[in-house]
């Protein structure tokens, strides 16, 4: 048995990307201090709204815009319930994931099995045969280093700029900056919006990128382990990146590995993703300095301005 | 401009109301959905909330399916209510219930071909127990890791469809269907079957399992000490731990009872009405069923109507699919949208709704 290490690092790449970008997405809206919990069914939105876009107009660009805006029409609903109406974050994220699988699986009828366009990869085919180093750097799509690129924007925009010292200020005390005179709920809706079209992107990437195809449920708890991946990186940009690939290197070895037929049960190999995620996320939790300290302190509390 | 002005606590009317308003917004938004798929609305409304019970051709047939379905849905709202009220979140009840299910399958494939009566009722405890063990692990976590059981006990949903497909396929196959997926059919052997117990109702062992659990969570929540505990620790964490009340217990009591009875529901359902542990006989009720607890206001009697309102909308969707050749999906979406408007109306049990810029409130 042998496992062509490059391959294993392009397929890493493009299995991680979809979980990067919902992930990134759902770090700017937790810092906000905000829990969305839908974002599965944003993800499985954007892949078939990207997906039946990509069909009927043969543009994967149109079909990534139009992934974007299908992730960000569900998060209004949720912007919507949380902000305005003050409902539970928790029970609305389920709500929209359970109303996202719903409909999703309802716009897709009649899709599975078409061919979407070909994405081409936005570097000439002759540096992706550079031997080793070619396909892993220059042998992806253009959302691929979007993500990365992405990942870099909000690192900044956090640490660096007026935006990102808001952004975290309301989410550590929202009572604080409403005092200050900061609009509380126009910045979350904003984060909220970011976060659905993170989301969307990252599920029309899979649909129409990855897969190529539309399967129903085919996100399989992407958006969990997404949402998962925000808490192992301690709501810090770079190490969601590491997490995301992370994650993606044991879903791409593991189903190397049931190519490959060597002793291990399927069950296990299937498995073995989600397993992982719930490991690493045992091992940040325990420590109690390290997890509670990054978290922002207002996630998940309603506001509710008394004047 | 309209303001919203907290109220001390929640309204009784209109948590009463809110439900039933929101399945009638429901009903106007799903026409709309209807009617955007090319059906007529009105007749699709009808097929879906009168024709399970009142159409003069089908309705023999859905009508005992009400109770089939509405069974499980309410025996696990009932346990994730519980957590739901003291803020344990319990997601992963479809993981529980395929667990529990394949538990209790095994034990009653492991006595094959016995007929011994002891046989269901071992099931019965082997699914509790699975269910209760699997939801243990996110519980274990939780007090001792302070993992979040949201994310643990959800992902392990995926988990346990991994074992599901590996029991369907491999170890609990059934030895005589030449390789083909799926266990031996329990529904059809004598001493592992959970029979229909009166003929044309659709009541089986897993309805009077829901009924018996709607009344006992009703006396617990209103009678029983651990009840108070449960609302206490959801409406004021701080205050329920000064009262002595102890987080890690009620952590592992409600994620306990809430697998253990997802566990079972599962046996029912793969007992009965699915009749053999196959790759898909699950059918989404464990996340369902948080709709359920939702629409039912956390409260067991209303998560028996809510129960059997979303048994309802099920065997209506089949019918729709039937008659008029509605997607399968449009009714998930449906439910979805139920619980959308039941969180939107929220807000007028918990707030008062002032209209211009209004001082008269300080």
């Amino acid at each position: 048995m042998s496992i062509d290490l490059v391959a294993l690092t392009v397929a890493l790449i493009t299995v991680s990307t979809p979980v990067l970008l919902a992930a990134i997405g759902e770090l700017v809206v937790e810092k906000s201090g905000v829990l969305n919990l839908g974002v599965e069914g944003m993800m499985i939105t954007g892949a078939v709204v990207g997906f039946v876009t990509a069909v009927e107009t043969g543009s994967p660009t149109l079909a990534f815009l139009a992934g974007m805006g299908g992730g960000m029409a569900l998060s209004l609903i949720f912007a919507v319930l949380t902000q305005l109406l003050l409902s539970n974050q928790v029970a609305t994220g389920l709500a929209l994931t359970l109303f996202g699988l719903g409909l999703s699986a309802l716009l897709g009828v009649g899709y599975p099995g078409q061919t979407p366009p070909v994405v081409t990869d936005p570097f000439p085919a002759a540096l992706a045969e550079i031997l080793v180093v070619g396909p892993i750097l220059f042998g992806h799509s253009l959302v691929t280093y979007l993500s990365v690129l992405l990942v870099a924007a909000v690192w900044y925009v956090l640490a660096f700029t007026r935006t990102g010292l808001i952004l975290r200020a309301v989410g550590e005390s929202h009572e604080a900056a409403h005092a200050l005179g900061y609009k509380v709920v126009r910045i979350r809706i904003l984060a909220i919006l970011f976060g659905g079209a993170c989301a969307g992107l990252g599920g029309a990437f899979l649909s129409v990128v990855r897969v190529q195809n539309w399967i129903e449920g085919m996100t399989a708890g992407a958006g969990w382990i997404a949402l998962a991946l925000v808490v192992f990186a301690s709501w810090k940009p770079w190490r969601v990146l590491f997490g995301a690939y992370l994650f993606g290197g044991i879903a791409a070895l593991q189903l190397r590995l049931q190519a490959a037929e060597i002793g291990v049960p399927v069950a296990l190999l299937d498995a073995s993703p989600y397993l992982v995620t719930i490991i690493v996320l045992v091992l940040i939790s325990s420590d109690r300095s390290r997890a509670a300290l990054n978290a922002p302190a207002a996630l998940g509390r309603v506001f509710h301005a008394s004047s | 401009m309209i303001r919203l002005e907290k109220r001390p606590t929640p309204s009784r009317f209109w948590s009463l109301s809110t439900p039933v308003i929101a399945v009638i917004l429901t009903m106007i938004a799903g026409g709309l959905m209807f009617a955007a798929l090319g059906q007529d609305p009105v007749e699709a409304i009808r097929v879906i909330f009168w024709d399970p019970l009142f159409h003069p051709q089908f309705a023999s047939y859905s009508r005992p399916q009400l109770l089939v379905k509405a069974g499980p849905l309410i025996l696990i709202a009932i346990g994730l209510s519980l957590g739901f009220r003291a803020g344990i979140w319990n997601i992963g009840a479809e993981g529980q219930y395929i667990i529990g299910a394949i538990c209790g399958a095994a034990f009653g494939l492991a006595l094959y071909p016995s007929e011994n009566i002891l046989i269901f009722p071992g099931m019965v405890i082997v699914g509790a127990l699975g269910g209760w063990a699997w939801a243990m692990i996110p519980g274990i976590l939780k007090t001792r890791f302070r993992t979040n059981e949201i994310l643990v006990s959800l992902l392990l949903v995926y988990v346990a469809e991994a074992i599901l497909a590996s029991a369907a396929t491999n170890w609990l196959r059934n030895p005589e269907a030449r390789g083909f997926p799926g266990s031996r059919n329990l529904a059809r052997h004598p001493g592992t079957d959970n029979p229909e117990l009166i003929a044309g109702t659709g009541m089986h062992w897993g309805v009077v399992a829901a009924f018996i659990a709607v009344i006992a969570a009703y006396v617990l929540l209103n009678r029983h000490v651990l009840g108070y505990q449960i609302k206490l620790a959801g409406q004021a964490p701080r205050a329920a731990r000064f009262a002595g009340v102890e987080p890690t217990r009620l952590v592992l009591l409600c994620l306990g009872v809430s697998g253990a009875l997802a566990g079972m529901a599962g046996l029912f359902e793969v007992s009965g009405p699915a009749g053999q542990i196959s790759i898909d006989f699950n059918s989404g009720y464990g996340f369902t069923a948080i709709i359920v607890a939702f629409l039912g206001r956390l409260h067991p009697v209303g998560i028996l109507l809510a129960g059997l309102l979303m048994a309802l909308t099920y065997i209506g969707g089949e019918l729709a699919q039937l008659m008029l050749g509605v997607p399968a999906p449009a009714i998930q979406a449906f439910q979805g949208m139920l619980l959308f408007f039941l969180l939107a109306l929220d807000v007028l049990s918990n707030f008062r709704i002032r209209f211009g810029t209004g001082r008269a409130a300080a």
